[in-house]
Protein backbone atom coordinates (compact mmCIF):
# COMPACT_ATOMS: atom_id res chain seq x y z
CA UNK A 1 0.00 0.00 0.00
CA UNK A 2 1.12 3.50 -0.79
CA UNK A 3 1.39 5.56 2.33
CA UNK A 4 0.51 9.27 2.53
CA UNK A 5 4.18 9.94 3.21
CA UNK A 6 5.23 8.25 -0.04
CA UNK A 7 2.63 10.20 -2.02
CA UNK A 8 3.82 13.48 -0.47
CA UNK A 9 7.37 12.61 -1.49
CA UNK A 10 6.23 11.90 -5.03
CA UNK A 11 4.44 15.30 -5.18
CA UNK A 12 7.63 17.05 -4.06
CA UNK A 13 9.63 15.20 -6.73
CA UNK A 14 7.19 16.26 -9.44
CA UNK A 15 7.27 19.85 -8.22
CA UNK A 16 11.06 19.87 -8.45
CA UNK A 17 10.92 18.48 -11.96
CA UNK A 18 8.48 21.21 -12.92
CA UNK A 19 10.85 23.91 -11.66
CA UNK A 20 13.69 22.36 -13.63
CA UNK A 21 11.59 22.35 -16.80
CA UNK A 22 10.66 25.99 -16.27
CA UNK A 23 14.31 26.95 -15.83
CA UNK A 24 15.31 25.06 -18.96
CA UNK A 25 12.60 26.76 -20.98
CA UNK A 26 13.67 30.14 -19.70
CA UNK A 27 17.32 29.65 -20.69
CA UNK A 28 16.24 28.43 -24.12
CA UNK A 29 14.13 31.54 -24.53
CA UNK A 30 16.92 33.80 -23.37
CA UNK A 31 19.20 32.24 -25.95
CA UNK A 32 16.62 32.67 -28.68
CA UNK A 33 15.69 36.24 -27.92
CA UNK A 34 18.76 38.03 -26.62
CA UNK A 35 17.43 41.33 -27.97
CA UNK A 36 14.33 41.21 -25.77
CA UNK A 37 14.67 44.12 -23.39
CA UNK A 38 12.37 42.49 -20.83
CA UNK A 39 15.04 39.94 -20.01
CA UNK A 40 16.69 40.74 -16.70
CA UNK A 41 20.24 40.67 -18.13
CA UNK A 42 19.50 43.23 -20.80
CA UNK A 43 20.82 46.69 -20.08
CA UNK A 44 19.23 49.82 -21.44
CA UNK A 45 20.95 52.25 -23.74
CA UNK A 46 23.42 54.71 -22.27
CA UNK A 47 23.21 58.21 -23.66
CA UNK A 48 26.61 59.46 -22.56
CA UNK A 49 29.76 57.47 -21.81
CA UNK A 50 30.71 57.91 -18.18
CA UNK A 51 34.12 57.52 -16.59
CA UNK A 52 32.55 56.73 -13.22
CA UNK A 53 34.08 53.59 -11.76
CA UNK A 54 31.04 51.57 -10.67
CA UNK A 55 30.14 47.94 -11.36
CA UNK A 56 27.20 48.98 -13.52
CA UNK A 57 29.21 51.13 -15.95
CA UNK A 58 30.26 49.06 -19.01
CA UNK A 59 32.61 51.80 -20.17
CA UNK A 60 34.54 52.55 -16.96
CA UNK A 61 37.63 50.51 -17.93
CA UNK A 62 37.69 51.98 -21.42
CA UNK A 63 37.30 55.52 -20.14
CA UNK A 64 40.22 54.82 -17.80
CA UNK A 65 42.42 54.93 -20.92
CA UNK A 66 41.69 58.64 -20.96
CA UNK A 67 42.54 59.12 -17.29
CA UNK A 68 45.80 57.27 -17.81
CA UNK A 69 46.66 59.50 -20.74
CA UNK A 70 46.76 56.73 -23.36
CA UNK A 71 43.84 58.08 -25.32
CA UNK A 72 42.98 61.75 -25.44
CA UNK A 73 39.26 61.51 -26.13
CA UNK A 74 37.83 58.01 -25.77
CA UNK A 75 34.16 59.07 -26.14
CA UNK A 76 34.94 59.99 -29.72
CA UNK A 77 34.63 56.27 -30.50
CA UNK A 78 30.85 56.72 -30.49
CA UNK A 79 31.03 59.02 -33.51
CA UNK A 80 32.72 56.47 -35.78
CA UNK A 81 31.23 54.06 -38.28
CA UNK A 82 33.11 50.95 -39.35
CA UNK A 83 32.10 48.50 -42.09
CA UNK A 84 33.14 44.88 -41.54
CA UNK A 85 33.11 42.83 -44.73
CA UNK A 86 33.10 39.11 -43.99
CA UNK A 87 31.71 38.01 -40.62
CA UNK A 88 33.63 34.74 -40.32
CA UNK A 89 36.44 33.69 -38.02
CA UNK A 90 38.17 37.09 -38.05
CA UNK A 91 35.24 39.39 -38.89
CA UNK A 92 32.90 38.19 -36.15
CA UNK A 93 35.52 38.64 -33.43
CA UNK A 94 36.48 42.00 -34.91
CA UNK A 95 32.84 43.12 -34.78
CA UNK A 96 32.51 41.89 -31.18
CA UNK A 97 35.62 43.81 -30.07
CA UNK A 98 34.40 47.00 -31.73
CA UNK A 99 30.95 46.51 -30.17
CA UNK A 100 32.41 46.08 -26.69
CA UNK A 101 34.57 49.18 -27.27
CA UNK A 102 31.38 51.14 -27.95
CA UNK A 103 31.84 51.97 -31.64
CA UNK A 104 29.09 54.26 -33.03
CA UNK A 105 27.86 52.15 -35.90
CA UNK A 106 28.75 48.85 -37.53
CA UNK A 107 27.86 47.77 -41.04
CA UNK A 108 28.15 44.03 -41.51
CA UNK A 109 28.37 42.33 -44.91
CA UNK A 110 28.36 38.55 -45.44
CA UNK A 111 26.38 36.13 -47.61
CA UNK A 112 27.12 33.00 -45.62
CA UNK A 113 25.15 31.04 -43.03
CA UNK A 114 26.38 29.84 -39.63
CA UNK A 115 27.38 26.16 -39.85
CA UNK A 116 28.43 23.63 -37.25
CA UNK A 117 31.74 23.42 -39.15
CA UNK A 118 32.39 26.99 -37.93
CA UNK A 119 32.36 25.95 -34.27
CA UNK A 120 36.14 25.59 -34.04
CA UNK A 121 36.16 29.40 -34.28
CA UNK A 122 35.04 32.02 -31.79
CA UNK A 123 31.79 33.99 -31.48
CA UNK A 124 29.02 31.93 -33.11
CA UNK A 125 27.15 29.28 -31.11
CA UNK A 126 25.70 25.93 -32.16
CA UNK A 127 22.09 27.06 -31.69
CA UNK A 128 22.67 29.73 -34.37
CA UNK A 129 23.40 27.15 -37.08
CA UNK A 130 21.34 27.87 -40.16
CA UNK A 131 20.92 31.58 -39.45
CA UNK A 132 22.64 34.07 -41.73
CA UNK A 133 25.94 35.17 -40.18
CA UNK A 134 25.03 38.86 -40.25
CA UNK A 135 21.65 38.22 -38.61
CA UNK A 136 23.08 35.97 -35.90
CA UNK A 137 25.91 38.45 -35.29
CA UNK A 138 23.54 41.40 -34.95
CA UNK A 139 21.46 39.50 -32.36
CA UNK A 140 24.45 38.70 -30.20
CA UNK A 141 26.17 42.06 -30.61
CA UNK A 142 23.06 44.07 -29.86
CA UNK A 143 22.60 42.18 -26.61
CA UNK A 144 26.24 42.84 -25.69
CA UNK A 145 25.98 46.56 -26.38
CA UNK A 146 22.66 48.16 -27.30
CA UNK A 147 24.37 51.54 -27.77
CA UNK A 148 25.85 50.45 -31.09
CA UNK A 149 23.84 50.91 -34.28
CA UNK A 150 23.85 48.01 -36.71
CA UNK A 151 23.19 47.76 -40.41
CA UNK A 152 23.42 44.30 -41.93
CA UNK A 153 23.60 43.12 -45.53
CA UNK A 154 23.26 39.45 -46.37
CA UNK A 155 24.78 39.26 -49.86
CA UNK A 156 27.90 38.56 -51.90
CA UNK A 157 29.58 41.89 -52.66
CA UNK A 158 31.41 40.63 -55.77
CA UNK A 159 28.36 40.37 -58.04
CA UNK A 160 27.30 43.33 -60.18
CA UNK A 161 24.08 44.42 -58.46
CA UNK A 162 25.35 43.85 -54.92
CA UNK A 163 28.61 45.65 -55.62
CA UNK A 164 26.78 48.84 -56.61
CA UNK A 165 24.78 48.68 -53.37
CA UNK A 166 27.94 47.94 -51.38
CA UNK A 167 29.67 51.02 -52.84
CA UNK A 168 26.60 53.09 -52.02
CA UNK A 169 26.51 51.98 -48.37
CA UNK A 170 30.27 52.51 -47.92
CA UNK A 171 29.98 56.04 -49.25
CA UNK A 172 26.69 56.96 -47.52
CA UNK A 173 26.14 54.62 -44.58
CA UNK A 174 27.80 56.47 -41.68
CA UNK A 175 26.05 57.37 -38.42
CA UNK A 176 25.13 60.62 -40.08
CA UNK A 177 23.31 59.16 -43.09
CA UNK A 178 24.78 60.39 -46.37
CA UNK A 179 28.36 60.47 -45.10
CA UNK A 180 31.01 57.85 -45.87
CA UNK A 181 32.01 55.30 -43.26
CA UNK A 182 35.24 56.03 -41.38
CA UNK A 183 36.89 52.72 -42.12
CA UNK A 184 36.24 49.52 -44.06
CA UNK A 185 37.64 46.30 -42.63
CA UNK A 186 38.24 43.42 -44.98
CA UNK A 187 37.78 40.14 -43.11
CA UNK A 188 36.92 37.94 -46.08
CA UNK A 189 38.54 34.63 -46.91
CA UNK A 190 38.99 34.90 -50.66
CA UNK A 191 40.91 36.83 -53.29
CA UNK A 192 37.84 37.80 -55.34
CA UNK A 193 36.17 39.63 -52.44
CA UNK A 194 39.45 41.34 -51.48
CA UNK A 195 39.87 42.63 -55.02
CA UNK A 196 36.25 43.83 -55.01
CA UNK A 197 36.80 45.77 -51.76
CA UNK A 198 40.04 47.12 -53.20
CA UNK A 199 38.27 48.28 -56.37
CA UNK A 200 35.49 49.96 -54.38
CA UNK A 201 37.86 51.72 -51.99
CA UNK A 202 40.21 52.88 -54.75
CA UNK A 203 37.26 54.33 -56.62
CA UNK A 204 35.80 56.02 -53.53
CA UNK A 205 39.12 57.05 -51.98
CA UNK A 206 38.01 55.11 -48.91
CA UNK A 207 40.65 54.18 -46.32
CA UNK A 208 40.47 50.50 -45.36
CA UNK A 209 42.29 47.73 -43.59
CA UNK A 210 42.86 44.31 -45.04
CA UNK A 211 43.29 41.23 -42.87
CA UNK A 212 43.89 37.61 -43.62
CA UNK A 213 44.78 34.22 -42.24
CA UNK A 214 46.63 31.71 -44.42
CA UNK A 215 44.88 28.54 -45.56
CA UNK A 216 47.24 26.48 -43.41
CA UNK A 217 46.08 28.52 -40.38
CA UNK A 218 49.57 29.31 -39.08
CA UNK A 219 50.16 32.81 -40.39
CA UNK A 220 48.20 35.99 -40.91
CA UNK A 221 48.51 39.70 -41.54
CA UNK A 222 46.83 43.09 -41.38
CA UNK A 223 47.44 45.99 -43.77
CA UNK A 224 46.35 49.64 -43.81
CA UNK A 225 45.46 50.87 -47.27
CA UNK A 226 45.18 54.60 -47.94
CA UNK A 227 44.26 54.89 -51.64
CA UNK A 228 46.94 56.76 -53.59
CA UNK A 229 49.36 56.74 -50.67
CA UNK A 230 50.09 53.21 -49.50
CA UNK A 231 50.15 50.16 -51.76
CA UNK A 232 46.67 48.94 -52.65
CA UNK A 233 45.78 45.26 -52.83
CA UNK A 234 46.39 45.26 -56.58
CA UNK A 235 49.72 47.16 -56.43
CA UNK A 236 51.67 43.91 -55.96
CA UNK A 237 50.83 40.22 -56.06
CA UNK A 238 49.23 39.09 -52.77
CA UNK A 239 51.74 39.26 -49.92
CA UNK A 240 52.17 36.25 -47.72
CA UNK A 241 53.84 35.82 -44.37
CA UNK A 242 56.32 33.02 -44.81
CA UNK A 243 55.61 30.40 -42.18
CA UNK A 244 58.86 28.56 -42.98
CA UNK A 245 57.02 25.38 -43.80
CA UNK A 246 58.50 23.16 -46.46
CA UNK A 247 55.89 23.18 -49.23
CA UNK A 248 56.88 19.62 -50.02
CA UNK A 249 55.67 18.40 -46.66
CA UNK A 250 52.47 20.43 -46.69
CA UNK A 251 49.68 18.01 -47.43
CA UNK A 252 46.60 19.23 -49.17
CA UNK A 253 44.86 15.93 -49.79
CA UNK A 254 41.17 16.18 -49.09
CA UNK A 255 41.02 19.73 -47.73
CA UNK A 256 40.61 23.26 -48.99
CA UNK A 257 41.65 25.14 -45.89
CA UNK A 258 42.41 24.68 -42.21
CA UNK A 259 41.56 27.13 -39.43
CA UNK A 260 42.46 27.77 -35.82
CA UNK A 261 40.54 29.98 -33.37
CA UNK A 262 43.87 31.14 -31.96
CA UNK A 263 45.34 32.51 -35.20
CA UNK A 264 42.01 34.10 -36.10
CA UNK A 265 41.72 35.64 -32.65
CA UNK A 266 45.28 37.03 -32.84
CA UNK A 267 44.65 38.54 -36.27
CA UNK A 268 41.30 40.03 -35.17
CA UNK A 269 43.10 41.44 -32.13
CA UNK A 270 45.90 43.14 -34.07
CA UNK A 271 43.36 44.38 -36.60
CA UNK A 272 41.10 46.05 -34.04
CA UNK A 273 44.12 47.37 -32.15
CA UNK A 274 45.19 49.11 -35.36
CA UNK A 275 41.64 50.37 -35.88
CA UNK A 276 41.51 51.88 -32.38
CA UNK A 277 44.93 53.49 -32.80
CA UNK A 278 43.91 54.90 -36.16
CA UNK A 279 40.51 56.22 -35.05
CA UNK A 280 41.44 57.44 -31.57
CA UNK A 281 44.90 58.64 -32.59
CA UNK A 282 47.26 56.91 -30.18
CA UNK A 283 50.44 54.90 -30.67
CA UNK A 284 51.79 54.04 -34.11
CA UNK A 285 49.39 52.80 -36.75
CA UNK A 286 50.89 49.81 -38.59
CA UNK A 287 50.93 49.85 -42.37
CA UNK A 288 51.58 46.13 -42.57
CA UNK A 289 51.91 43.73 -39.68
CA UNK A 290 52.44 40.02 -40.26
CA UNK A 291 52.04 37.14 -37.84
CA UNK A 292 54.02 33.93 -38.23
CA UNK A 293 52.59 31.54 -35.65
CA UNK A 294 55.23 28.86 -36.21
CA UNK A 295 58.12 31.05 -35.05
CA UNK A 296 56.12 33.76 -33.25
CA UNK A 297 57.51 36.38 -35.56
CA UNK A 298 55.75 39.67 -36.39
CA UNK A 299 57.31 41.26 -39.49
CA UNK A 300 56.30 44.86 -40.25
CA UNK A 301 56.78 47.12 -43.24
CA UNK A 302 55.29 49.97 -45.23
CA UNK A 303 54.81 49.94 -48.96
CA UNK A 304 54.12 52.85 -51.32
CA UNK A 305 51.50 52.67 -54.04
CA UNK A 306 52.81 51.23 -57.32
CA UNK A 307 52.79 53.83 -60.16
CA UNK A 308 52.17 50.99 -62.62
CA UNK A 309 49.30 49.43 -60.64
CA UNK A 310 46.71 47.64 -62.81
CA UNK A 311 43.82 49.43 -61.11
CA UNK A 312 43.23 52.75 -62.96
CA UNK A 313 41.53 54.21 -59.88
CA UNK A 314 44.65 53.48 -57.82
CA UNK A 315 46.68 55.49 -60.33
CA UNK A 316 44.15 58.32 -60.24
CA UNK A 317 44.32 58.41 -56.44
CA UNK A 318 48.11 58.51 -56.66
CA UNK A 319 47.90 61.61 -58.86
CA UNK A 320 45.63 63.28 -56.32
CA UNK A 321 47.83 62.34 -53.41
CA UNK A 322 50.41 64.91 -52.42
CA UNK A 323 52.67 63.84 -49.58
CA UNK A 324 51.90 66.30 -46.80
CA UNK A 325 54.82 65.67 -44.54
CA UNK A 326 57.59 63.61 -46.08
CA UNK A 327 59.59 63.41 -42.88
CA UNK A 328 56.67 61.83 -41.04
CA UNK A 329 56.26 58.79 -43.26
CA UNK A 330 58.10 55.71 -42.01
CA UNK A 331 60.77 54.19 -44.22
CA UNK A 332 58.86 53.08 -47.24
CA UNK A 333 59.84 50.51 -49.76
CA UNK A 334 59.41 50.86 -53.49
CA UNK A 335 56.47 48.69 -54.53
CA UNK A 336 58.38 46.74 -57.15
CA UNK A 337 62.04 45.87 -57.31
CA UNK A 338 63.53 44.37 -60.45
CA UNK A 339 65.93 41.99 -58.75
CA UNK A 340 64.43 38.66 -58.01
CA UNK A 341 66.14 36.77 -55.28
CA UNK A 342 62.96 35.28 -53.95
CA UNK A 343 61.86 32.97 -56.71
CA UNK A 344 58.55 31.28 -56.42
CA UNK A 345 58.29 29.35 -53.22
CA UNK A 346 55.42 27.25 -54.50
CA UNK A 347 57.41 25.86 -57.34
CA UNK A 348 59.73 22.93 -57.20
CA UNK A 349 60.98 20.30 -59.65
CA UNK A 350 61.78 22.72 -62.42
CA UNK A 351 64.88 23.98 -64.16
CA UNK A 352 66.42 27.37 -63.45
CA UNK A 353 65.46 28.55 -66.92
CA UNK A 354 61.88 27.57 -66.32
CA UNK A 355 61.92 29.32 -62.98
CA UNK A 356 63.39 32.46 -64.53
CA UNK A 357 60.85 32.46 -67.31
CA UNK A 358 58.02 31.96 -64.85
CA UNK A 359 59.18 34.62 -62.38
CA UNK A 360 58.48 38.29 -62.52
CA UNK A 361 59.72 41.26 -60.52
CA UNK A 362 59.02 41.03 -56.81
CA UNK A 363 58.64 43.79 -54.26
CA UNK A 364 61.67 44.42 -52.09
CA UNK A 365 60.29 42.90 -48.91
CA UNK A 366 61.68 42.52 -45.40
CA UNK A 367 62.51 39.15 -43.92
CA UNK A 368 59.48 36.98 -43.33
CA UNK A 369 57.21 38.49 -45.99
CA UNK A 370 57.02 37.30 -49.57
CA UNK A 371 54.54 37.27 -52.45
CA UNK A 372 52.12 34.46 -53.22
CA UNK A 373 53.34 34.51 -56.82
CA UNK A 374 55.00 36.82 -59.32
CA UNK A 375 53.90 38.13 -62.68
CA UNK A 376 56.55 37.96 -65.42
CA UNK A 377 57.17 41.11 -67.45
CA UNK A 378 56.17 39.37 -70.67
CA UNK A 379 52.82 38.75 -69.01
CA UNK A 380 51.93 35.17 -69.71
CA UNK A 381 50.65 33.56 -72.82
CA UNK A 382 51.07 35.06 -76.23
CA UNK A 383 49.84 33.79 -79.55
CA UNK A 384 46.61 33.25 -81.32
CA UNK A 385 43.85 35.57 -80.19
CA UNK A 386 40.19 35.41 -80.92
CA UNK A 387 40.53 37.26 -84.18
CA UNK A 388 43.86 36.04 -85.53
CA UNK A 389 43.45 32.53 -86.79
CA UNK A 390 45.75 32.06 -89.77
CA UNK A 391 49.17 32.25 -88.12
CA UNK A 392 51.15 29.15 -87.42
CA UNK A 393 52.43 28.73 -83.94
CA UNK A 394 55.36 27.29 -82.19
CA UNK A 395 54.61 25.91 -78.82
CA UNK A 396 56.86 26.74 -75.98
CA UNK A 397 55.27 25.42 -72.88
CA UNK A 398 56.68 25.87 -69.46
CA UNK A 399 55.73 23.20 -67.06
CA UNK A 400 55.56 23.97 -63.39
CA UNK A 401 55.27 20.92 -61.25
CA UNK A 402 54.86 20.99 -57.58
CA UNK A 403 54.61 18.13 -55.23
CA UNK A 404 52.06 19.82 -53.05
CA UNK A 405 49.63 20.09 -55.92
CA UNK A 406 46.61 18.37 -54.46
CA UNK A 407 45.08 17.63 -57.83
CA UNK A 408 48.19 15.64 -58.73
CA UNK A 409 48.44 17.25 -62.13
CA UNK A 410 50.94 19.38 -63.91
CA UNK A 411 50.03 23.00 -64.03
CA UNK A 412 51.01 24.67 -67.22
CA UNK A 413 51.88 28.11 -68.41
CA UNK A 414 51.20 28.10 -72.10
CA UNK A 415 53.57 30.51 -73.75
CA UNK A 416 52.99 30.48 -77.46
CA UNK A 417 55.26 32.39 -79.80
CA UNK A 418 54.06 33.51 -83.19
CA UNK A 419 56.33 32.32 -86.02
CA UNK A 420 56.87 34.23 -89.23
CA UNK B 1 48.46 12.13 -66.54
CA UNK B 2 45.99 14.46 -68.16
CA UNK B 3 48.48 17.24 -68.69
CA UNK B 4 49.59 16.56 -72.25
CA UNK B 5 46.02 16.65 -73.43
CA UNK B 6 45.20 19.67 -71.28
CA UNK B 7 48.30 21.51 -72.43
CA UNK B 8 47.48 20.91 -76.06
CA UNK B 9 43.84 21.87 -75.57
CA UNK B 10 44.75 25.11 -73.76
CA UNK B 11 47.30 26.07 -76.40
CA UNK B 12 44.57 25.83 -79.01
CA UNK B 13 42.11 28.10 -77.22
CA UNK B 14 42.18 31.59 -78.73
CA UNK B 15 43.48 34.25 -76.36
CA UNK B 16 41.32 37.24 -75.47
CA UNK B 17 42.32 40.82 -76.15
CA UNK B 18 39.96 43.22 -74.42
CA UNK B 19 40.82 43.97 -70.82
CA UNK B 20 37.37 44.81 -69.59
CA UNK B 21 35.00 43.76 -66.84
CA UNK B 22 31.22 43.82 -66.40
CA UNK B 23 31.32 47.34 -64.96
CA UNK B 24 32.64 48.79 -68.22
CA UNK B 25 29.69 49.32 -70.50
CA UNK B 26 30.86 49.25 -74.13
CA UNK B 27 34.19 47.54 -73.62
CA UNK B 28 32.44 44.75 -71.75
CA UNK B 29 30.28 44.05 -74.80
CA UNK B 30 33.49 43.72 -76.80
CA UNK B 31 34.98 41.39 -74.19
CA UNK B 32 31.75 39.41 -74.08
CA UNK B 33 31.98 38.81 -77.81
CA UNK B 34 35.46 37.36 -77.27
CA UNK B 35 34.17 35.37 -74.30
CA UNK B 36 31.74 33.65 -76.63
CA UNK B 37 34.19 33.15 -79.50
CA UNK B 38 36.86 31.44 -77.41
CA UNK B 39 34.62 28.70 -75.93
CA UNK B 40 33.01 28.14 -79.35
CA UNK B 41 36.45 27.34 -80.75
CA UNK B 42 37.33 25.26 -77.69
CA UNK B 43 34.12 23.22 -77.94
CA UNK B 44 34.76 22.69 -81.67
CA UNK B 45 38.27 21.46 -80.88
CA UNK B 46 36.90 19.19 -78.17
CA UNK B 47 34.35 17.72 -80.54
CA UNK B 48 37.05 17.12 -83.15
CA UNK B 49 39.13 15.34 -80.52
CA UNK B 50 36.08 13.34 -79.41
CA UNK B 51 36.25 15.00 -76.02
CA UNK B 52 33.21 17.23 -75.88
CA UNK B 53 32.63 17.86 -72.20
CA UNK B 54 30.79 21.10 -71.42
CA UNK B 55 28.31 23.71 -72.59
CA UNK B 56 28.03 27.28 -71.35
CA UNK B 57 25.51 30.07 -71.79
CA UNK B 58 24.90 33.38 -70.08
CA UNK B 59 22.21 35.88 -69.23
CA UNK B 60 21.79 38.89 -71.50
CA UNK B 61 24.33 41.02 -69.63
CA UNK B 62 26.87 38.22 -69.59
CA UNK B 63 27.22 38.53 -65.83
CA UNK B 64 25.76 35.16 -64.87
CA UNK B 65 26.75 31.95 -66.62
CA UNK B 66 25.30 28.48 -66.41
CA UNK B 67 25.53 25.25 -68.31
CA UNK B 68 26.41 21.60 -68.05
CA UNK B 69 29.51 19.53 -67.90
CA UNK B 70 29.87 15.83 -68.18
CA UNK B 71 32.44 13.26 -67.28
CA UNK B 72 32.82 9.74 -68.64
CA UNK B 73 33.86 7.11 -66.11
CA UNK B 74 33.90 3.39 -66.91
CA UNK B 75 31.91 4.10 -70.07
CA UNK B 76 29.17 5.82 -68.09
CA UNK B 77 28.36 9.48 -68.55
CA UNK B 78 27.88 11.64 -65.45
CA UNK B 79 26.31 15.04 -66.04
CA UNK B 80 26.32 18.06 -63.72
CA UNK B 81 24.85 21.54 -63.83
CA UNK B 82 27.40 24.30 -63.43
CA UNK B 83 26.96 28.00 -62.67
CA UNK B 84 28.97 31.07 -61.76
CA UNK B 85 28.78 34.85 -61.58
CA UNK B 86 31.26 37.12 -63.28
CA UNK B 87 32.88 39.01 -60.38
CA UNK B 88 33.03 42.81 -60.66
CA UNK B 89 36.82 42.53 -60.75
CA UNK B 90 36.82 40.17 -63.76
CA UNK B 91 39.08 39.48 -65.66
CA UNK B 92 41.62 40.31 -62.93
CA UNK B 93 40.00 37.63 -60.79
CA UNK B 94 38.58 34.44 -62.24
CA UNK B 95 34.96 33.46 -61.53
CA UNK B 96 34.32 30.75 -58.95
CA UNK B 97 32.70 27.83 -60.73
CA UNK B 98 30.04 26.02 -58.72
CA UNK B 99 28.48 22.57 -59.06
CA UNK B 100 25.63 23.04 -56.56
CA UNK B 101 24.49 19.40 -56.57
CA UNK B 102 27.87 18.27 -55.23
CA UNK B 103 27.85 20.76 -52.33
CA UNK B 104 28.70 18.96 -49.12
CA UNK B 105 29.92 15.81 -50.84
CA UNK B 106 33.60 16.69 -51.09
CA UNK B 107 36.03 18.70 -49.03
CA UNK B 108 37.44 20.12 -52.27
CA UNK B 109 34.62 22.60 -52.33
CA UNK B 110 33.76 25.87 -50.68
CA UNK B 111 30.23 26.74 -49.53
CA UNK B 112 27.62 26.76 -52.25
CA UNK B 113 29.41 24.04 -54.19
CA UNK B 114 32.21 26.28 -55.45
CA UNK B 115 35.08 24.12 -56.59
CA UNK B 116 38.41 24.49 -54.81
CA UNK B 117 41.12 25.09 -57.40
CA UNK B 118 44.79 24.28 -57.06
CA UNK B 119 47.40 26.67 -55.71
CA UNK B 120 48.62 27.05 -59.24
CA UNK B 121 45.45 28.19 -60.89
CA UNK B 122 45.47 31.69 -59.41
CA UNK B 123 49.10 32.53 -60.29
CA UNK B 124 48.52 31.11 -63.73
CA UNK B 125 45.39 33.20 -64.19
CA UNK B 126 47.07 36.33 -62.78
CA UNK B 127 49.95 36.00 -65.23
CA UNK B 128 47.60 35.80 -68.15
CA UNK B 129 45.22 38.68 -67.48
CA UNK B 130 43.43 39.64 -69.74
CA UNK B 131 44.31 36.91 -72.24
CA UNK B 132 42.64 34.09 -70.39
CA UNK B 133 38.86 33.89 -70.49
CA UNK B 134 36.09 31.52 -69.53
CA UNK B 135 37.27 28.81 -71.95
CA UNK B 136 40.61 28.76 -70.12
CA UNK B 137 38.75 28.63 -66.82
CA UNK B 138 36.98 25.51 -68.04
CA UNK B 139 40.15 23.88 -69.40
CA UNK B 140 42.48 24.69 -66.49
CA UNK B 141 40.00 24.94 -63.61
CA UNK B 142 36.91 22.80 -63.97
CA UNK B 143 38.35 20.10 -66.26
CA UNK B 144 41.22 19.03 -63.98
CA UNK B 145 38.93 19.25 -60.94
CA UNK B 146 36.41 16.87 -62.49
CA UNK B 147 39.19 14.50 -63.55
CA UNK B 148 40.33 14.07 -59.96
CA UNK B 149 37.16 14.51 -57.93
CA UNK B 150 34.51 12.67 -59.94
CA UNK B 151 36.23 9.23 -59.97
CA UNK B 152 36.86 9.71 -56.25
CA UNK B 153 33.22 10.58 -55.55
CA UNK B 154 32.06 7.60 -57.63
CA UNK B 155 34.40 5.22 -55.80
CA UNK B 156 33.05 6.48 -52.48
CA UNK B 157 29.49 5.94 -53.69
CA UNK B 158 28.68 9.62 -53.21
CA UNK B 159 27.46 9.95 -56.78
CA UNK B 160 25.72 7.26 -58.73
CA UNK B 161 24.96 7.01 -62.41
CA UNK B 162 21.49 8.07 -63.45
CA UNK B 163 20.17 5.42 -65.87
CA UNK B 164 18.21 7.81 -68.07
CA UNK B 165 21.35 9.73 -68.98
CA UNK B 166 22.68 7.14 -71.43
CA UNK B 167 26.36 6.59 -71.87
ZN1 LIG C 1 47.32 49.96 -56.58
Amino acid sequence: MTSIEELKLRVRELENELIKCKQKRCTAMCAEQPADNNQPHQRTRIEKMSAEVVDSNPYSRLMALKRMGIVEDYEKIRTFTVAVVGVGGVGSVTAEMLTRCGIGKLLLFDYDKVELANMNRLFFQPHQAGLSKVEAAEHTLRSINPDVQFEIHNYNITTMSNFAHFMDRISHGALEEGKAVDLVLCCVDNFEARMAINAACNELGQIWMESGVSENAVSGHIQLIIPGETACFACAPPLVVAANIDEKTLKREGVCAASLPTTMGVVAGILVQNVLKYLLKFGTVSHYLGYNAMQDFFPTMAMKANPTCDDPHCKKQQENYKPKDVAKTPEELPAVHEDNDWGIELVSEQTDDELKAASGPVPDLPEGITVAYTIPGGNGASGETVEETEQSLEECVIIIVTQSCHLRLRCIVPCLRVLK
Amino acid sequence: MADDATRKAVSEIPLLKTNSGPRDKELWVQRLREEYLAPIKYVENNKAADNDWFRLESNKEGTRWFGKCWYIHDLLKYEFDIEFDIPVTYPTTAPEVAIPELDGKTAKMYRGGKICLTDHFKPLWARNVPKFGLAHLMALGLGPWLAVEIPDLISKGLITHREQQGS
